[in-house]
């Protein structure tokens, strides 16, 4: 049926993907970092022309327009000072109650900012590749945000990237708390469609949990893996499920999943 | 000449696989065109058996590495749709726009439900609903349109690096048989 050459290709490429598939997590996790490290000079090539451009459209911007973005973000800026000595005024405030009630109190937050580089080229995953790896301390499973919410968690770490999972896929599910009066804790899961990417499914909540549309929705800090108080999004709608076991609701993630450009990861 | 044809193919394939990425056409048609099975199809068509074979090898590991995929998952359903093609090259007619085009409908259409049938089998759980069938239709139709496109690309990049050989007629005026009064 075969003539001997495709024989022997279709033999080569068979015996190929039997032994890829069956490598073993660490070897294949090496030669995947292997593979994408080619990929470097075109790195390197794409960031010499985002540099380039930017640089063009900076050199092209009228002087009065930088003149108003400055007077916008030195106006933004002196709010956010109030905001952040109010912040930190809750802060002190938080602590000494921790105090007085013996709470062991929260340690605050160190952030690392990462660019996006990769988008997944894949339709049935939803992850990105940031320019933060092993060698910024970056660490599996360490969560990563933007100022709107939380977009995911960190999957696998090189040298000097790192794949983030994000909320919706399958591989990061997320424990969080609804706030309303009973604080109802579910789990984010991956979405049952995946029309609209800016929706996930807000799964196992108390059959009688008492939702609204628009309730906000954080972290829980169960789980271990993200802390609490993150915001996740708000609710879209829900529906009990069949046989009243639990309600499920969708939710409208805080932060736009589709237009990642700078996500910040939480160190420990 | 088919080894520098090789070459450009596999050059392509890795760019296009970094292409898309880097950039992405997901936020645009709501799912991400491949065009590695389009580069497959004029790889089969042109860079022989051998050809074929590395580029749907190494392109399909270089897109796994690019992406959550399990690695290797992309090289079989790749290979398969070349060497389908492969084999049946002599009955294609390979300049016709029509022709490149439902070649390439085919394959956008083939390799997606391949590479997920192969993650089905390895136990992987990818994201599959209804906007799936979406997001196929963008895959297929986009890898159908683009086929015409990359052939035309590579026939461009192949006159630019090859000599063209001299068309021999059987034509010679030295032997034209001249009718009527002279």
């Amino acid at each position: 049926m075969f003539k001997k050459p495709h024989f022997i290709a279709l033999a080569i490429v068979l015996v190929l993907t039997v032994i890829a598939l069956n490598l073993p997590g660490g070897p294949a996790a090496r030669l995947k970092h292997a593979m994408g490290g080619l990929f470097l000079p075109l790195f390197g090539l794409a960031d010499s022309t985002r540099t380039i451009t930017t640089e063009a459209t900076e050199r092209l911007l009228p002087r009065s327009e930088l003149i108003r973005q400055n007077e916008d973000f030195r106006k933004e800026n002196q709010q956010l000072r109030i905001q952040l000595l109010q912040a930190e005024a809750v802060t002190r405030e938080n602590d000494r109650l921790h105090q007085l009630l013996a709470w062991q109190a929260r340690a605050p937050w160190k952030l690392k900012l990462a660019r996006v580089v990769l988008r997944e080229p894949a339709n049935w995953w939803r992850t990105v590749t940031i320019d933060v790896g092993s060698r910024d301390g970056i660490r599996k499973d360490m969560p990563v945000l933007t100022p709107d919410g939380l977009v995911g968690r960190v999957d696998s770490v090189s040298l000097t990237q790192s794949r983030v999972v994000l909320l919706g896929d399958r591989n990061c599910k997320v424990s969080v708390r609804v706030q309303n009066q009973a604080g109802d804790v579910g789990v984010i899961l991956a979405p049952d469609s995946i029309v609209d990417s800016s929706l996930v499914e807000l799964s196992y909540l108390s059959r009688s949990a008492v939702l609204e549309a628009g309730q906000d929705v954080y972290t829980s800090g169960l789980g271990g893996v993200f802390p609490k108080g993150i915001p996740v999004g708000k609710i879209e709608d829900f529906h009990t499920v069949e046989y009243d076991l639990y309600t499920k609701a969708r939710v409208r993630l805080a932060a736009n999943l589709s237009s990642l450009d700078e996500v910040w990861v939480l160190l420990p | 000449m088919k080894t520098v044809n090789t070459i450009l193919v596999l050059v392509a394939a890795f760019v296009a696989v970094f292409l898309e990425a880097a950039v992405g056409t997901r936020g645009l048609l709501g799912a991400q065109l491949d065009l590695l099975p389009v580069i497959i199809v004029y790889a089969s068509l042109y860079a022989g058996l051998g050809g074929m074979t590395l580029v749907a090898v190494l392109g399909g590991l270089a897109f796994d590495s690019l992406s959550a995929n399990r690695l290797g998952v992309s090289m079989l359903p790749l290979f398969l749709i070349g060497f389908v093609i492969h084999r049946k090259q002599e009955l294609i007619l390979r300049d016709q726009l029509y022709a490149q085009f439902i070649l390439g409908l085919a394959a956008c259409g083939t390799a997606p439900l391949l590479t997920l049938l192969l993650l089905y089998t390895t136990g992987a759980t990818p994201a599959i609903g209804w906007g799936s069938l979406w997001q196929w239709l963008v895959m297929t139709l986009g890898g159908g349109l683009l086929t015409p496109v990359c052939f035309r690309m590579f026939g461009r990049l192949n006159r630019t690096f090859f000599y063209q050989p001299e068309m021999v007629t059987s034509f010679r005026p030295d032997r034209q048989i001249r009718r009527g009064r002279h």
